[in-house]
């Protein structure tokens, strides 16, 4: 009878805690795993500066956040979501039928993308754009043509290379990383090489041209690494001659493994990422979600917090773990004080 | 053949002479039972590597670098209109703390006559962990009285001093390294003899709370072990009395007809699940559903309460089947009714062996990970000990597998070093909880 009983009172008590939990005191935050240390590093000092508790980040990718976000309006859903790109068309759109409508975008900074190498593997000390995609891509220019790929060395198609056999590891596709990758290294790639005028010669459509420039061997050479930068690590530390993809503050924490190689002749640091003359880098955002400005407690205060000049500026704790501060930090700040949706 | 001879011992006053035949079989059983040995060993080989390692990586999470610094609490910065009142200092924030604390220690520097080429008070950053100024602030907020006296604190160094002395950060490293420079180490060595800093025991990595990606020095696993234990007692006042009553109903009163035999092949299949999928099921059912809060122990207590109920099941209905059926009888034989034949008297006999499953099961739920992933509980999330029980239940935590997990992914290797420790915690709990098994099982068993 005991047991019975036992389970009666504790599915009573499932059910009066399942009412109680409408009342939520901390933000919840979700999304790129890339944000996730800034936005930990940023929770921690709100939650020892404010009487707020600290607020929740979880990481699991810029898409995964952005579609949570969208889920709607209520305390059930998370109020801000991270990102490591600027939202989709289609992810607004979402959000709108959600009811989610007024979304207010804040840009935090700029990372960079870098590519590393073990410290004691091969020279890979400088590649550009172009390499990266003669190494890569399943069609490449040789001699003026456009040929299935014949690049087996690194050495085959730049003699500045080592030679080496091609072993890449990149960001897998749920990543935001990966769009960074793909657009300002292989698609940058495949036009300085001429294998995007070539396709189009060849009767592609500009649209089906860009996709095929896009596109990477899949014969073991370019590894998807859907996980996050410390897989990519083991990677590498495991094979000698590959090269990966990190973002610069993950580097910057790795330097006694990792070398890195300039791009296009220059070296990865924040300040030639934020002039711009390291070529690939992108910004990094939160969204907040208007509606719960005022019911969450402690929302809006924390995206100021964010952005505030002793957190996000040139030496704050965030430049300092490896985020390139914004020059127009100013108006990012007055957009969050005006509640300026999108 | 010259090998199985050596192998066989053969008496040699005996009269009987081995024929080929019964040699070939000795020779067989000695090479079973050396695979046997074989296989032992590398079993045994690999359990010294695996514990081995555990421990080398991760006794180093249990010592932490402290630094003792004296700061100067100015008024004129911490209390700027003077009034002593609480509210107006709450808004001079961390920032405003950390100039003191590095003027403080270079000040030390300079009294205890170091030459070091670190002159200027914002060197002295490297040296000092990013929690100190909180702490300090955290102090003063409480003790506004103590504002204008000098007060000797015990503060985290950085992740990487911490890390030079326990030989995780090398010279050669450094160079590269922006965090921290070669004279900050030369400065450690003079602190270390001076013993202004030095290495103890870590009690805050066993209590606290995470922290974030820059400070790894400060992350404790406090948090996250009360998130397991929020857990675990929803999954231990969940599956136990669903668990033993649906196998005392099944074993002692169900009919044996094709519903329950289709029953019992189920509760065997679900044993067999893997963990991850009882993970979408509880962000489809309780969270998307049922609107449960996400990231809370309470939705992984029932989400584990699902993956534990078919092993508490299974292993309860053996322990009523060990119970021999003249028991059964001999109760109805004076005239007990069913339900007190079973609640009287084979319940009891079979108790030991239900706990032993619990236990087993429990412990199997405290090592899990997978479905914790689906339900948010990994991530920067096991930051506030809950104030309260129902807190305890509904806040955002995490768990012990969960937090290591999270810590093995991060950047600085500061956190690898710490999800080994994590590790060797968690394993003494599975340890704890097996060998109470073990206990209960050798001294409450009856055999018949």
């Amino acid at each position: 009878m005991t047991s019975v009983k036992l389970t009666a009172s504790t599915l009573a008590i499932v059910a009066v805690s399942a009412t109680a939990a409408a009342a939520r005191d901390n933000v919840q935050i979700a999304g790129s795993s890339t944000v996730l240390p800034y936005a930990s590093i940023v929770a921690e000092a709100f939650g020892e500066n404010f009487d707020f508790p600290t607020p929740v980040v979880e990481s699991g990718g810029s898409s995964a956040g952005l579609k949570r976000f969208c889920q709607g309006v209520g305390e059930e859903h998370t109020d801000v979501a991270n990102a490591s790109r600027k939202i989709r068309e289609k992810e607004i759109k979402a959000c709108a039928e959600n009811g989610v409508t007024e979304i207010i975008e804040v840009r935090i900074g700029y990372d960079g993308i870098v590519f590393a190498s073990q410290l004691d593997g091969p020279a890979y000390n400088a590649f550009t754009q172009s390499d990266i995609f003669n190494a890569l891509a399943p069609k490449v220019m040789v001699d003026g043509q456009l040929v299935d790929n014949p690049h087996k060395l690194w050495s085959d198609f730049n003699p500045d290379l080592p030679a080496e056999e091609i072993l890449a590891f990149i960001p897998g596709t749920k990543h935001g990383t990966r769009e960074v990758f793909e657009e300002k290294v292989v698609a940058a790639g495949c036009e300085a090489t001429g294998a995007f005028e070539a396709m189009m010669a060849a009767g592609m459509s500009e649209d089906d041209a860009e996709d095929a420039c896009l596109e990477v061997m899949a014969d073991g050479r370019a590894v998807d690494i859907d996980g996050d930068y410390t897989e990519t690590l083991a990677s590498i530390d495991a094979n000698a001659n590959g090269i990966g993809v990190f973002g610069l503050a993950f580097y910057e924490n790795n330097t006694d493994k990792l070398k890195v190689a300039t791009m296009a002749g220059v070296e990865p640091t924040t300040e030639t990422i934020s002039t711009g003359e390291y070529p690939v880098s992108r910004p990094l955002f939160f969204y907040v979600k208007k509606a719960h400005i005022g019911v969450i407690p402690g929302l809006k205060e924390y995206a100021e917090f964010f952005i505030s000049d002793e957190i996000a500026g040139g030496d704050g704790p965030l430049a300092e773990y490896g985020l390139v501060s914004d020059p127009a930090l100013a108006d990012t700040q007055d957009m969050v004080a005006n509640e300026e949706a999108m | 053949m010259t090998d199985a001879t050596a192998n066989t011992p053969r008496p040699k006053t005996s009269l009987i002479e081995v024929d080929a035949r019964t040699k070939r079989r000795n020779a067989a059983e000695a090479r079973f039972k050396a695979y046997g040995i074989t296989a032992i060993a590398i079993g045994l080989l690999f359990l010294v590597v695996l514990l081995g390692s555990i421990i080398a990586n991760g006794v180093g999470a249990f010592q932490q670098t402290f630094v003792n610094v004296p700061v100067y609490l100015d008024p004129a910065k911490l209390d700027k209109k003077g009034n002593r009142n609480i509210e107006e200092m709450k808004k001079v924030s961390t920032f405003g703390y950390n100039p003191l604390i590095q003027q403080g220690l270079l000040d030390k520097v300079t009294e205890l006559g170091i030459e070091t080429p670190l002159q200027k008070r914002k060197e002295m950053k490297a040296m000092l962990s990013a929690s100190a100024a909180a702490q300090v602030r955290d102090f003063v907020l409480a003790n506004p009285d103590k504002l204008g006296e000098t007060v000797e604190f015990k503060l985290l160094a950085a992740s990487r001093v911490d890390g030079y002395l326990k030989d995780r950060v090398q010279r050669e490293d450094v160079a590269r390294d922006k965090n921290i420079d070669a004279e900050h180490l030369d400065l450690t060595d003079e602190l270390v003899k001076a013993g202004v800093v030095a290495k103890t025991f870590n009690i805050s990595f066993i209590t606290g709370a995470d922290a974030s990606e820059s400070r790894a020095e400060q992350a404790g696993i406090g948090v996250a072990m009360l998130g397991s234990f929020f857990m675990m007692i929803v999954v231990l006042v969940l599956s136990l009395p669903i668990g033993v009553a649906a196998s005392i109903y099944l074993e002692e009163f169900a009919p044996k007809n094709r519903w329950t035999d289709l029953i019992e092949v189920n509760i065997s299949n679900l044993a067999a699940v893997p963990s991850i999928v009882f993970g979408i099921l509880g962000l489809a059912v309780f969270i998307q559903f049922m609107h449960l809060p996400q990231s809370a122990p309470i939705v992984g207590g029932l989400v584990l309460t699902l993956m534990t109920l078919p092993t508490i099941i299974i292993s309860t209905r053996a322990s009523l089947k060990s119970v021999p059926p003249s028991i059964r009888d001999a109760a109805l034989g004076v005239g007990a009714s069913k339900m007190q034949s079973v609640f009287h008297h084979v319940l009891p006999l079979a108790m030991p062996g239900i706990l032993t499953g619990t236990i087993i099961g429990l412990a199997q739920a405290l090592g899990e990970t997978a479905p914790l992933l689906l339900i948010g509980m990994v991530g920067y999330i096991a930051t506030n000990v809950p104030d309260g029980i129902a807190a305890g239940f509904l806040d955002p935590n995490s768990a012990m597998p969960a937090q290591i997990y999270e810590w093995a992914k991060r950047a600085d290797p500061a956190y690898y070093e710490r999800a080994w420790g994590g590790i060797i915690i968690l394993l003494v709990f599975l340890l704890t909880m097996n060998i109470i098994a073990i206990i209960l099982r050798r001294r409450f068993e009856r055999r018949w």
